[in-house]
């Protein structure tokens, strides 16, 4: 195994298990789209990175603070849903980055490429996703009872507008630190397909979200291991194995 | 504030989207008094009830005594199916010590050994009532805000949720504040009522001001009420 791979390696279990774990609560206030939204409007700023070469995640970054400063304002002035931010804004992204992408990095910039990341990347990244991961954690009860009615937890003295900012500014970062892994194009599946896994085998709510958690990260390890076997790209392997994942969990779900 | 006195209103005015929903509601709550706010839908008892919360913006005064304890149990709260939650855990979103919670569930009448580990959208609409009632008692408040506790339920359920209401004002000595639609809770538990539809049309003892000219008024059109006696 050489120094590359296991970088890469711990890179993804940290990202995607991360991902997972926010996936869960993403889910459950059916967000699992803004994660994707997201990842396509950081599509320029990842071209400009492959093309000037530095971190993808670094030209993610300001375009995925736009994204969520965009979906705030709308939400908050206009009640627009996502679904026509994502139709109206973001695919713009996509289309944005085709201006400028060279040929040779399209492939990358759309489904990610792991073993391009390097130490101070991977050490940037492992330590803003254990960050986000405390975060989650610490706030997770009241976005709980905020989803549950809004009422309740405004009643129990939560800023529920407070904590639905910082929740966008998680989502913010893992999507950015998810493009490593798996590009622009396939940052919804990186939050979603974990947590729709772990939903349908637990049955409670610390099993739902340490599960998405577990099958984000079990994700990532199987991609990665697969794309050092196969030397297909690693990206598509890790949302194929989440989907499999899935399918294992539809297996074995109480009805 | 008179020492007895829980709630003080006073030219209250709420304001919504452009439209008045509460016009000059003026009125007091006494210590251990249960208070029955009737009216139609729409009226703006649920405005109500959340202003006084201070989840509204309003004009006015509302004066609650100092260093209350509130509950509050909503209306119309979907079950979460979505996510799954145990009852437990329901409670640790509040932080709730264990202890507590079986005592709460027991106030409801809804502890069972295996209470704890029940899934919440496994629960009946009426055991899911009564645990959003058991949520409001967390904390020993000494006053309990209820908006129409028995909106959909069938009938079975009502006259429990009723009875058990009945059953908490005596064992917790509590002030209540609760809004129906629903004329025979009034009877069943009103010491005052204030009929609202967007202004008080009436307030004070349910026999005396509950005539069918104000409950026409109220509700618009002819009524007549018939109270079945059969306890």
């Amino acid at each position: 195994m050489n120094e590359q791979f296991l970088l890469s390696l711990i890179t993804g279990i940290f990202i995607g298990g991360v991902a997972g774990y926010l996936g869960s609560l993403m889910v459950s206030k059916r967000m699992a789209l803004v994660g994707g939204a997201l990842g396509h409007l950081t599509l320029p700023g990842i071209a400009l990175a492959l093309i000037y070469g530095f971190d993808v995640s670094l030209g993610a970054l300001p375009l995925v603070a736009l994204g969520i400063i965009l979906i705030w304002l709308f939400e908050i002035r206009t009640k627009l849903p996502t679904e026509a931010l994502t139709a109206v804004v973001f695919a713009s992204g996509v289309a944005a980055a085709f201006l400028i992408l060279p040929s040779e990095k399209t492939v990358t910039a759309l489904i990610g490429d792991i073993s391009q990341v390097e130490l101070y990347g991977s050490i940037i990244s492992i330590i803003l996703a254990t960050i986000v991961f405390l975060v989650i954690r610490k706030i997770f009860p009241k976005m709980i009872l905020s989803n549950i009615s809004e009422d309740l937890a405004k009643v129990q003295g939560i800023n529920v507008k407070k904590y639905n900012f910082i929740f966008l500014a998680l989502i913010a970062i893992i999507v950015a630190l998810g493009v490593k892994i798996v590009g622009g194009l396939l940052t919804a599946a990186l939050v979603a397909i974990p947590a729709c896994a772990a939903r349908n085998v637990s049955r409670n709510l610390f099993q739902y979200s340490y599960g998405g958690m577990i099958i984000g990260a079990a994700s990532c390890v199987s991609g990665i291991l697969l794309f050092k076997l196969t030397g297909f790209p690693a990206g598509p392997l890790v949302i194929l194995a989440s989907t499999f994942f899935f399918l294992i969990s539809l297996i074995f779900k109480k009805s | 504030m008179n020492e007895n006195t829980i709630l003080k209103v006073k030219n209250l005015n709420v304001e919504l989207d452009g439209e008045k929903i509460i016009e000059n509601l003026n009125f007091e709550v006494k210590e251990k008094e249960t208070l029955v706010i009737l009216g139609p839908n729409g009226a703006g008892k649920t405005v109500l009830l959340r202003t006084l919360l201070s989840l509204l913006p309003y004009r006015g005064e509302i004066q609650w005594q100092k260093g209350l304890k509130i509950g509050y149990v909503p209306t119309g709260l979907p079950l979460t199916k979505e996510i799954p939650l145990t009852i437990k855990e329901f409670f640790d979103l509040k932080g709730i010590s264990q202890k507590e919670v079986l005592e709460v569930l027991r106030a409801v009448g809804m502890a069972d050994s295996e209470i704890l580990g029940k899934r919440v959208a496994f629960l009946s609409s009426g055991q899911f009532q009564r645990l959003l009632v058991a949520w409001g008692l967390t904390g020993n408040p000494q006053v309990l805000l209820f908006d129409e506790p028995t909106a959909g339920i069938d009938i079975g359920g009502e006259e429990t949720i009723y009875t058990l209401l009945k059953k908490l004002r005596n064992e917790k000595e509590l002030t209540i504040l609760l809004v129906t639609h629903d004329l025979t809770i009034v009877y069943k538990l009103a010491d005052n009522v204030i009929c609202l539809n967007k202004k008080a049309l009436c307030q004070g003892l349910p026999l005396e001001v509950l005539t069918p000219q104000h409950l026409s008024q109220l509700y618009g059109g002819e009524i007549k009420f018939y109270q079945h006696k059969h306890e």
